[in-house]
């Protein structure tokens, strides 16, 4: 890809007090694409998306949004961006109809069919009060608001967070709708997985302040393995593999989880004796838990992004 | 013709792998004809509600297999099947699912007789229904 990354970080680091939200984070977002940022709570995604809006400084590393630099963006910058935090803010002494004029006199291009659609797409009635709306309801209000200005970037913070699965899925529908425009790039973060998995092209795994993983959706659930050896007795103890994140013993059965399994780490397992072996390739839901289980090693980083450059 | 289309997440077959094996197995068993036509990349990404480019990798793959073509301007047809994959690549994928079928079999203590005239019965049927190839 050589046209400029959308968002790119250098050492991207956040500390609050002595604790540290982030890491030294290296992250490249193309344009274009659905990037779905991915990591259990707590683990810094909030915190990374606040410092690339220029909410937040950070305590070092730089980072760069649509090209330009986090740590001095202007209002012209920031209105190419629709945000969409967790915290929705409304009004909720307007009605939706209200909501949008008082909306689209904040940026000059405003689109008001997008408006008018996405508002459609989640059936609210324009004369309902903001107060009155259901969460799926204000969700849907909101989403219209951040794509009403046609931004070139979204930046959705948790958009599912709290949502029915009907709210959900309108929200996938109105996201996958969005990618007409072949510029226009989607970063978001989200806890359901099963969206990820319909309308990512990349993902990024955060674990605890530290990103481990980044590369598109299919390289992820190809690179996450799971063998299960049978045995007659007991299970023999596990030699070293590369890139073993999770090894499960029960009478029996040995349940290796791995990434990046080769013909090498077939020939250790084989080496075992087992009296039979098979490999399954997981879930992304399954892939995602492994990844981040307590018990695996913690080193290394899937990046095919970086290895195309 | 999208029916042919059922998208379940959570799966361990990858979004795309289910596009591929669903329209592989709807040109099997004649619910997709030589000529029929599939909806665009766009339509059927927000028919499935998935990602365009998920459906786009599905294409492309049945196109290398000669499943589909692209005909500029008209659309996506299914065409004439060519026969793509070696014998023994064939035997590769095939050999799971016999695999899993005798486990499934013995476990409900099925004889190795018995399954062997139910699979004569069943290749007796299919080839009724393909007539008589």
């Amino acid at each position: 890809m050589s046209e400029l990354p959308v968002i790119q970080t250098r050492g991207l680091t956040k500390y609050f007090g002595r604790k540290c939200a982030v890491d030294g984070l290296n992250l490249e977002v193309p344009r274009g694409c659905v990037f779905a940022f991915l990591g259990r709570n707590g683990s810094g995604k909030t915190t990374t998306i606040r410092m690339l809006m220029g909410l937040v400084p950070p305590t070092h590393g730089s980072g760069t949004i649509l090209g330009h630099d986090i740590r001095a963006l202007t209002p012209e910058v920031r209105a190419r961006i629709g945000y969409l935090t967790e915290e929705h803010q409304l009004y909720g002494w307007m009605n939706v109809r209200e909501s949008g004029e008082f909306q689209s006199k904040f940026f000059p291009k405003w689109n008001a069919k997008i408006y008018h659609s996405v508002v459609g797409h989640f059936a609210l009635k324009p004369d309902a009060k903001v107060k009155d709306l259901s969460r799926g309801e204000r969700a849907g209000l909101c989403l219209a608001l951040t794509l009403a200005p046609e931004p070139e970037l979204l930046m959705l913070d948790d958009p599912g967070l709290g949502l029915d699965p009907v709210a959900r899925r309108a929200l996938i529908e109105s996201m996958i709708y969005l990618t007409r425009k072949s510029d226009r790039t989607i970063f978001f973060s989200s806890h359901h997985l099963s969206d990820v998995e319909r309308v990512a092209d990349y993902i990024a795994v955060f674990d605890r302040s530290v990103l481990r993983a980044a590369c598109p959706l299919g390289t992820f659930q190809e690179c996450v393995r799971q063998f299960r050896l049978r045995f007659a007795g007991t299970p023999p103890a596990l030699p070293k593999i590369n890139g073993l994140l999770q090894a499960i013993r029960t009478e029996g059965e040995l349940r290796v989880t791995c990434v990046h399994a080769n013909r090498e780490t077939e020939n250790t397992l084989r080496s075992l004796l087992p009296l039979e072996m098979e490999t399954l390739p997981l879930g992304l839901e399954d892939a995602f838990i492994n990844y981040l289980g307590e018990r695996g090693e913690k080193t290394f980083i899937l990046s095919e992004m970086e290895a195309k450059q | 013709m999208a029916t042919v289309f059922n998208i379940n997440t959570g799966s361990h077959t990858p979004i795309y792998a289910q596009i591929t094996h669903q329209a592989r197995h709807a040109v099997l068993t004649g619910r997709l004809k030589v000529g029929d036509q599939l909806p665009s990349v766009r339509a059927l990404a927000e028919e499935l509600v998935v990602n365009p480019n998920t459906v786009a990798r599905a294409y492309a793959e049945l196109s290398r297999e000669g499943l589909l073509e692209s005909r500029a301007g008209r659309g996506v047809f299914i065409t004439q099947k060519r026969k793509v994959f070696s014998r023994a690549e064939g035997w590769r994928r095939l050999e799971p699912q016999l695999h899993a079928l005798i486990g499934e079999a013995m476990t409900l203590d099925f004889t190795p007789e018995e399954l062997r005239e139910a699979f004569e019965e069943q290749l007796g049927k299919w080839k009724k229904t393909k007539g008589g190839e």
